[in-house]
C-alpha cells in the first residue's frame, strides 16, 4: 500500500528528456526556420543573392555586431547589460587614429585598440561592481561619455591613412571568399560557446542571472564574474574597432552609431531573456545570420534603411510574440 | 464516486450544504495535486481542512475560488451544480477567501478596500464616499473592528488587515468564508479576537472553512474536520468524535511519537570555537565552543540576531569585532566562499531568496559549490555532476521526476533537501542550519530531523537555528538562547524545559 511507498527510496533517473529533444523544441530550432525562410525569399527576391562573393559581402553586416553580441549575450544573461559598447569603439577607433598621427605600426594600432576597450569595460565594470550602480544607468552614461569624448577630439575630422598591413583585419580574405572577420566571428563563436555552455564560469553565468543572492549565499564570487563580463565586453568592443576600422578606413567620431541597440537587438532575438538567467550562444549566432540576411536582401532590393530598421523590429517584435501566441491559441482550444 | 469514510450520523444531522464537493481531481504536469476529494461545507458551521504542506490544500482554496479550474468532478452550490470559471464567478456565487495574501491595496483607504469593485456611487456616477464610509464603518462594526474608515490601509497591522479582508467578505454578502491560515502571523490577543468573529460568522450562518496547522485552534473553534494527505482525503467528521492523535495519525500516515530520532550523542574534540563576535547594530558578545558530532540549537524570538549572526559567521557579513578558531587554528571569514573553503557551510532560512536556484535544474544546484571538484581545469563534466547529485540526493531521499528537473518544480520539503545535498557534496565540517524545519511537511521535516542525527553521528558539527521549541528539545545536545542580539542563556539539553526556554528568550529569567 501507498504507506510502505514511501518510505522506500525511489529511484530518481538523470534525465527525463534527451539533449536532442530539448534542441528540437527549442528557440534554436524556430530561429533556424526563421533562417530558412529568409534565406529562401532571398533567393526568390535577387537573382544577384546567390553569387558567393555577395554571400560573403553579406557577412559584413553581422560579423562585428556579433562580436560584441557573444560578450553581451553573457553579460545579460548573468543580469546585466552594457550600452556604452558603440561609444568604447568610437573612443577606441579615435585613440588609434590619434596614435596614427605619431607613426605608430600596425601591431601598436592594434594594441591600443584592444587596450581602449579593455579600460572601458574596467571603468564600467568598477562603477557597476564596486559602487553598485545599475548598469543600464552607468552604460547610459558611459555611452554619452565615451563617444563625446571622441567628439571633442575629432570634431568634424576624420582619421584616414591606416597602414595597408591594417586594412587586412576588415578587408582581408584567408580563403577564397572566406574573409578574416568571418573567420575570427566563427572562432569567437565557439570560444564564447564552450565558455558559456562547458565551464564553471558559464554555469555561474546562469547562476548569477538567475538568483544572484543565492549566488553569493553559494560561494560564487559575484562581483569577480561581473568585473571580467564587462571587460570581455570592453575587449569585444575593442576587437570589432579593430575590425570596423580597418574595413572603413577611417575614423569618424559617428563611427558604429547606435550599435548598441543593433546589438542587443541581436542577443534578444537569439533566446537570450533580457532579465537574465538564460539564453544560448547558438542562438545568437543565428541571430546574427538572420539580421545578417535580412539587411542585405533588403539592400540588393534597394529598400532604404529607415524601412530595413522598421523590418528589423517587425522582426523581433514577431519571433518573440510567436510562441507567446502560439501558447494562448492552444489554452484557447483545451 | 467512491464512498469516503465519512461518519455515518454526518449527513443526518444538520442543515443541506451550502457548497459540495464531489470527485474533484486536478493535475498539474507530473503531480497529483487532488485525487477525488470531496468536501462540504455547511450555514453555521466551521470545517477545519487539515493536512501537511503539499497534501492539496492551497489546489483545493484554489480551485473554491475559482483560480484553478478542476479536471474532474463538480461543485455544487445549494444542490445546484456550478462551474467557478473565474474569480468573479466564485464571489459571485458566494465564496471568499481571505489569506495572508489576501489581495488587499497598501495605498487605498479602508472603506476602498471593503467596497473595491462594489463601491456605492452618486446618479452621477462619482463615488458616494459618504454613503462607502458610513457602511464601511457598519460592516467593521459587525466584526468588532473600530477602524476609521477613511485611513489608508498601509497604516494597519497585520491583524487589522485580516479584518478588513473579512469585512470586505461581508460587504459582499458572502456565503462561504475560506480563512487559510489566518493566525499565522497573530499575537495571542489578535488571534483570541479572530476566534469571537468567527463565532460571530458562524452565528451569522456563513459556512467557514478553516484551515489550520494548529491542532488547539482547530479543536477549539471547528466543528468538522476534513483531513488530505497526498492530495487525497484521508478522513472527515465530526472533532468531538475524534481526538489530536488521531488526526496527526491521519496526516502523517505514522503514529506521531516516531516525530523525533533518538540519538546517542558521542562527542568529540572542538571544531568551532567562536570569541566575542560582535557587529555594530545586530548582535553582540557571543561566545561559544562547538563539538564534533554536536548539534547545538540557537533558539529566540524573531529578531534576536539569531540568522545574523549566522550570516556574518558564513561570511555573507563581517564582524565588527571577534574572532574564531577551526580545529584549533585561527581562522579569518570575509566572505561565503572562504567560509565554504574552511568547511562551514550555511543553510538559509529564506529558502527560495538565498537557498534555492529555482530555474536550474537539480543537479545544478547540488554541485554549485561543488563544482571544482566535478569539473576539470574549469571544464563541466555532466557525468561527475549526476554522480555527485546522484549520491547526495538518494542520502536525502529527495522525491523528483528526474535530476535534471528545475528545482522550482519541488515542493518545499524537496527543495530543502535539495539545499542540504548542496551543503553536504561540499564535506563542511560545521553545518549551519537556519530554520531548517521552517515551511515544509511533516513527512519531509521527519526526515531532515533523522538525517540531522545521522549526520552529527557521523561526527559532522551542526548548529541548528529555530523558532520551533519541540524542535531544540527533539534535537539538541546544548542550546543557546539570544535575545536582542545577545546569549542570554546557554544551556546543556538535561537542564531544559520548554518553560526555562520561553522565559529566557522572553527575559524574564531574572525574575525566575
Amino acid at each position: 500500500m501507498s504507506l510502505s511507498e514511501g518510505t522506500r527510496p525511489r529511484h530518481v533517473p538523470d534525465r527525463l528528456t534527451s539533449r536532442s529533444q530539448r534542441v528540437l523544441r527549442s528557440w534554436e530550432a524556430l530561429l533556424i526556420g526563421v533562417a530558412v525562410l529568409i534565406f529562401i525569399a532571398n533567393t526568390q527576391a535577387s537573382p544577384y543573392f546567390l553569387n558567393p562573393w555577395n554571400l560573403s559581402d553579406a557577412t559584413f553586416n553581422f560579423t562585428e555586431k556579433a562580436m560584441i553580441g557573444f560578450a553581451m549575450a553573457l553579460l545579460i544573461i548573468s543580469g546585466e547589460i552594457d550600452l556604452s559598447v558603440a561609444g568604447i569603439i568610437a573612443l577606441a577607433s579615435t585613440a588609434m587614429g590619434y596614435a596614427l598621427q605619431f607613426g605608430i605600426g600596425t601591431p601598436g594600432l592594434v594594441a591600443i585598440g584592444l587596450g581602449v576597450g579593455l579600460l572601458c569595460g574596467a571603468f564600467n565594470g568598477v562603477l557597476v561592481t564596486r559602487l553598485g550602480l545599475p548598469s543600464i544607468v552607468v552604460t547610459i552614461g558611459t555611452m554619452s561619455l565615451f563617444r563625446g569624448i571622441a567628439y571633442i577630439v575629432l570634431g568634424d575630422e576624420a582619421y584616414n591613412g591606416y597602414p595597408s598591413s591594417f586594412a587586412y583585419f576588415g578587408q582581408g580574405y584567408v580563403f577564397w571568399v572566406i574573409s578574416f572577420e568571418l573567420v575570427v566571428f566563427l572562432i569567437l563563436a565557439l570560444i564564447y560557446g564552450i565558455l558559456l555552455h562547458a565551464t564553471n564560469f558559464g554555469r555561474r553565468i546562469y547562476v548569477i542571472g538567475n538568483n544572484p543572492t543565492a549566488a553569493v549565499f553559494s560561494g560564487v564570487r559575484v562581483q569577480r564574474i561581473k568585473m571580467t563580463l564587462f571587460l570581455l565586453t570592453g575587449l569585444m568592443s575593442g576587437v570589432a574597432a579593430i575590425c570596423l576600422t580597418s574595413r572603413l578606413g577611417s575614423t569618424r567620431p559617428s563611427i558604429a552609431y547606435a550599435w548598441e541597440l543593433e546589438i542587443v537587438t541581436m542577443v534578444v532575438l537569439g533566446g537570450v531573456s533580457i532579465l537574465g538567467g538564460s539564453g544560448s550562444i547558438l542562438g545568437v549566432v543565428i541571430a546574427a545570420l538572420v539580421m545578417g540576411m535580412v539587411t542585405f536582401g533588403l539592400g540588393l532590393l534597394n529598400v532604404p534603411g529607415i524601412v530595413m530598421s522598421i523590418f528589423i523590429g517587425a522582426l523581433l517584435i514577431g519571433v518573440i510574440a510567436l510562441p507567446r501566441l502560439i501558447a494562448l491559441l492552444r489554452a484557447r482550444r483545451a | 464516486m467512491a464512498p469516503k469514510d465519512y461518519s455515518p450520523r454526518a449527513a443526518a444531522d444538520t442543515a443541506a450544504p451550502v457548497l459540495e464537493l464531489r470527485g474533484i481531481s486536478k493535475s498539474f504536469p507530473g503531480v497529483k495535486a487532488l485525487s477525488d476529494v470531496a468536501l462540504e461545507l455547511r450555514p453555521g458551521e466551521v470545517t477545519a481542512l487539515i493536512g501537511e504542506n503539499g497534501a492539496g490544500k492551497s489546489t483545493l482554496v484554489k480551485i473554491l475560488t475559482g483560480i484553478y479550474q478542476p479536471d474532474e468532478g463538480e461543485i455544487r452550490v445549494d444542490g445546484e451544480p456550478m462551474r467557478f470559471a473565474t474569480a468573479t464567478a466564485a464571489a459571485d456565487a458566494g465564496v471568499t477567501a481571505i489569506h495572508q495574501e489576501t489581495v488587499l491595496f497598501d495605498e487605498l483607504s479602508v472603506g476602498e478596500n471593503i467596497f473595491l469593485g462594489h463601491a456605492p456611487h452618486t446618479r452621477l456616477g462619482l463615488m458616494d464616499w459618504a454613503r462607502m464610509n458610513r457602511e464601511a464603518t457598519a460592516i467593521l462594526d459587525r466584526v468588532g473592528a473600530r477602524i476609521d474608515p477613511t485611513i489608508p490601509l498601509r497604516e494597519l497591522g497585520i491583524a487589522n488587515k485580516h479584518l478588513v479582508a473579512i469585512a470586505r467578505a461581508l460587504s459582499v454578502e458572502a456565503r462561504v468564508v475560506v480563512m487559510d491560515e489566518p493566525t499565522a502571523a497573530l499575537s495571542q490577543k489578535e488571534i483570541e479576537e479572530l476566534y469571537e468573529l468567527v463565532e460571530r460568522l458562524k452565528a451569522e450562518g456563513k459556512a467557514i472553512l478553516f484551515i489550520s496547522h494548529k491542532f488547539d485552534e482547530v479543536f477549539r473553534i471547528a466543528d468538522r474536520y476534513t483531513v488530505f494527505r497526498d492530495g487525497e482525503m484521508v478522513g472527515a467528521g465530526r472533532l468531538d468524535e475524534t481526538s489530536e492523535d488521531r488526526l496527526v495519525e491521519l496526516m502523517v500516515g505514522r503514529s506521531v511519537d516516531q516525530i523525533f530520532p533518538q540519538r546517542h550523542p558521542v562527542l568529540g574534540g572542538e571544531v568551532l570555537k567562536v570569541v566575542g563576535y560582535s557587529h555594530p547594530t545586530e548582535f553582540a558578545d557571543i561566545n561559544f565552543t562547538l563539538r564534533k558530532g554536536e548539534i547545538l540549537g540557537f533558539y529566540g524570538l524573531v529578531g534576536a540576531g539569531r540568522s545574523e549572526f549566522m550570516q556574518a559567521l558564513f561570511g555573507v557579513t563581517r564582524p565588527s569585532k571577534g574572532a574564531i578558531r577551526i580545529d584549533g587554528k585561527v581562522a579569518v571569514i570575509r566572505s561565503p566562499t572562504e567560509a565554504i573553503a574552511q568547511g562551514i557551510v550555511y543553510v538559509p532560512e529564506d529558502r527560495g531568496k538565498q537557498g534555492a536556484i529555482t530555474a536550474l535544474p537539480i543537479f545544478q544546484n547540488v554541485t554549485l559549490p561543488s563544482l571544482d571538484r566535478t569539473s576539470r581545469s574549469g571544464f563541466l563534466r555532466m557525468a561527475e555532476e549526476f554522480r555527485l547529485a546522484r549520491e547526495y540526493t538518494q542520502r536525502l531521499d529527495l522525491r523528483a521526476a528526474s535530476l535534471d528537473q528545475d528545482v522550482g518544480n519541488l515542493s518545499g520539503g524537496n527543495q530543502q533537501k535539495v539545499v542540504i545535498a548542496k551543503w553536504l557534496a561540499t564535506k563542511p565540517k560545521v553545518i549551519i542550519l537556519d530554520e531548517p524545519t521552517k515551511g515544509i511537511d511533516v513527512g519531509s521535516k521527519a526526515a531532515v530531523h533523522e538525517f540531522m542525527a545521522e549526520l552529527a553521528a557521523e561526527g559532522l558539527s551542526v548548529i541548528m537555528v529555530s523558532s520551533e521549541i519541540p524542535e531544540i528539545l527533539g534535537m539538541s545536545d546544548r542550546v543557546i538562547v539570544m535575545r536582542e542580539g545577545r546569549m542570554a542563556a546557554e544551556y546543556d539539553r538535561a537542564d531544559l524545559t520548554p518553560e526555562t526556554l520561553v522565559r529566557a528568550a522572553a527575559g524574564l529569567e531574572e525574575a525566575a
